[in-house]
């Protein structure tokens, strides 16, 4: 099995002192696919990644990349996969160019190929301008682009993203995520972490949901929100009191009966294309004023009350600030 | 051989990456300029007055002892470096590719090689300025430029080791200097051992400081020292290599940060 996937973990463990952080984590992707780790901060996604690029031993399981043992194997590994962390970790005082060319160095690429691959990258991460700036110079966003080029200057076959837009414009997230998809149809296989369901949605072929170093489910985007219910709407009426006469309008198109919870009918929905004019006009008909009608998600939170019953946030309380992303807290990768 | 050829070629990339930062961030440039420069002046003129070294100038007893006090602490640069890159992540990166495991070690360590030549060239024309003269076969005296680079290599693999332990650079900085200011000052680098009262001068005559220090004397005085003074020195520094190093890419490669 190990040579048919590129990655491969089972039964992964890790504490730190009394700390469990993963508590036998199962994970597999084919050739070619994104897996998202999906879970709040403090869930074990890092750790995961750490184990998978051979930062960090596992005290428990095992796990291959590219056919490779993580930790028998982890020198032949790391030539065969690029990581970029939770920050831009590319070096202030040099220039974007120095910065690949010094990472293709040391990948031991042929003499000449780190300057070809490094004018490549800078063109394709649309850096080419900025080439010979320090990077010190750079916005945030041109940081995390550099920082994706940097983990690609070796083509690896597998990529590892580590919350790749945190803290990202959202201009820059769509960007980064049409370089992701890119590489994913030139056959690189990534495994990505992230916070946010929409960008596991986005990229990931399937998402592997994760708490407190457990995953906790795992499937297609649509197989997870179909635990969680899918899209719903919530109207606000004129007056509550027709909330009856407004939940059999609506009954024939909603998913199932809509009901009144906080004040706002809610409304299961089967899909999004036109599901708004529809309830609007199915009101109108039957002559019941409508105050705002909202097209509501599954966010994480929602993911999260559903498989385990408790809030994303409870989470990450213990862990450490959502959009922290000072690079100070180092801790949050070791601890 | 070709690991061992990687090795190398990985070290000179990440050496040469440490220095690009000295005229990029000039900061630094002065710990390696202007202080060693106002250190040579201020203790040649202020103390000299008043410190009695028999036998010598105060600048020509000074200049040995200075220099290696400014060895001992050429390598916080490393610590420096070596501290944002483990809050950077950049320790992270460097430890998921496949080049030597000592390289961002070697590299940054073999970098204040550099500087450290910078700040002996310096401070020996300031001295000469201000009245140093050497008294020794040449051989002696690039012998001695010699050992003082080994010295400050020593010292930048302890600072490697504190880098890599602490938890910000100026954690890093704040605690070298705690334990390299009495080290140094606790020697013969600036004052006769003789003159210093009982406890202190049993320290200061087993301190390595004070060993490196005679050793520098007589390599650029002729100064009289025991037979052993010189090899003592250089075994020291070695030492101080082998175990600071050994500790050190022990720690990089768990790169666990406290």
């Amino acid at each position: 099995m190990a040579d048919e996937l590129a990655i491969e973990a089972r039964g992964l463990r890790k504490s730190y002192g009394d700390v469990c952080a993963l508590d036998g984590v199962d994970l597999q992707a084919p050739p070619g696919t994104v897996l998202g780790l999906l879970g709040p901060n403090g869930a074990g996604k890092t750790t995961a990644v750490r184990i998978l690029t051979t930062l960090l031993p596992p005290d428990g399981g095992s796990a291959h990349v590219a056919g490779l043992d993580v930790v028998r194997e982890a020198a032949t590994l790391r030539g065969r996969i690029g990581l970029a962390g939770q920050y831009a970790a590319v070096d202030e005082n040099l220039t974007g160019a120095e910065n690949l060319e010094m990472v293709g160095r040391l990948y031991h690429l042929p003499k000449g190929e780190p300057r070809a691959r490094a004018a490549d990258l800078l063109e394709r991460f649309d850096l080419t301008g900025a080439a010979d700036r320090l990077v010190r110079t750079y916005s945030g966003g041109m940081r995390r682009r550099l920082d994706l080029a940097a983990a690609l200057v070796a083509y690896p076959p597998v990529l590892f993203l580590d919350e790749p837009t945190t803290g990202l414009d959202p201009r820059s997230r769509l960007g980064l995520w049409e370089t992701i998809e890119a590489r994913v149809e030139e056959g690189t296989t990534v495994l990505l972490t992230t916070q946010y369901l929409d960008e596991a949605d986005r990229l990931a072929d399937r998402i592997s949901v994760i708490d407190r170093g457990r995953v906790i489910a795992a499937g297609s985007s649509d197989e997870l929100k179909d635990q969680v219910g899918g899209e719903w709407l919530d109207i606000t009426l004129e007056s509550k009191e027709d909330a009856e006469i407004a939940a059999a309008a609506l009954e024939q198109v909603a998913a199932e009966r809509p009901a009144m919870t906080d004040g706002v009918l809610r409304m299961q929905i089967h899909k999004r294309q036109g599901a708004i004019a529809e309830a609007v006009r199915r009101l109108d008909e039957v002559g019941i004023g409508i105050d705002d009608v909202a097209m509501r998600r599954p966010t994480l939170d929602d993911v999260f009350l559903t498989l385990t019953g408790h809030a994303a946030e409870e989470a990450e309380a213990n862990g450490d600030g959502a959009g922290d992303r000072d690079p100070g807290s180092v801790e949050e990768r070791v601890r | 051989m070709k690991g061992l050829s990687y090795a190398l070629s990985d070290t000179l990339v990440l050496a040469k990456r440490s220095l690009l930062r000295i005229p990029r961030a000039p900061d630094l440039l002065i710990s390696f300029t202007v202080q060693p420069i106002i250190f040579v002046l201020l203790f040649a003129y202020v103390f000299g007055g008043a410190i009695d070294t028999p036998g010598y100038s105060y600048i020509d007893f000074l200049m040995p002892g200075i220099i290696v006090q400014t060895m001992s602490f050429g390598g916080f640069v490393t610590a420096l470096g070596l501290s944002e890159d483990l809050r950077k992540g950049l320790v992270d990166r460097f430890r998921s590719l496949p080049m030597s495991r000592g390289a961002l070690l070697a590299g940054r360590t073999v970098a204040d090689v550099v500087t450290n030549s910078v700040s002996i060239a310096i401070m020996l024309a300031v001295g000469v300025i201000a009245g140093f003269g050497f008294d020794a076969p040449l051989a002696h005296i690039v012998a001695g430029i010699l050992l003082l680079l080994l010295f400050g290599y020593a010292f930048s693999w302890v600072f490697a080791f504190v880098g890599l332990t602490s938890s910000s650079p100026e954690a890093a900085q704040a605690l070298g200097f705690i334990v390299i200011f009495p080290l140094t000052f606790v020697s013969s680098a600036f004052v006769p051992v003789e003159s210093m009262p009982g406890a202190l001068q049993t320290f200061a005559e087993i301190n390595p400081i004070t060993i490196v220090v005679d050793a520098m004397r007589h390599l650029f005085l002729g100064a009289e020292v025991g037979d052993n003074t010189v090899w003592a020195a250089v075994a020291w520094s070695i030492g101080i290599t082998i175990v600071f190093a050994a500790l050190s890419v022990n720690r990089y490669k768990r790169a666990v940060v406290r």
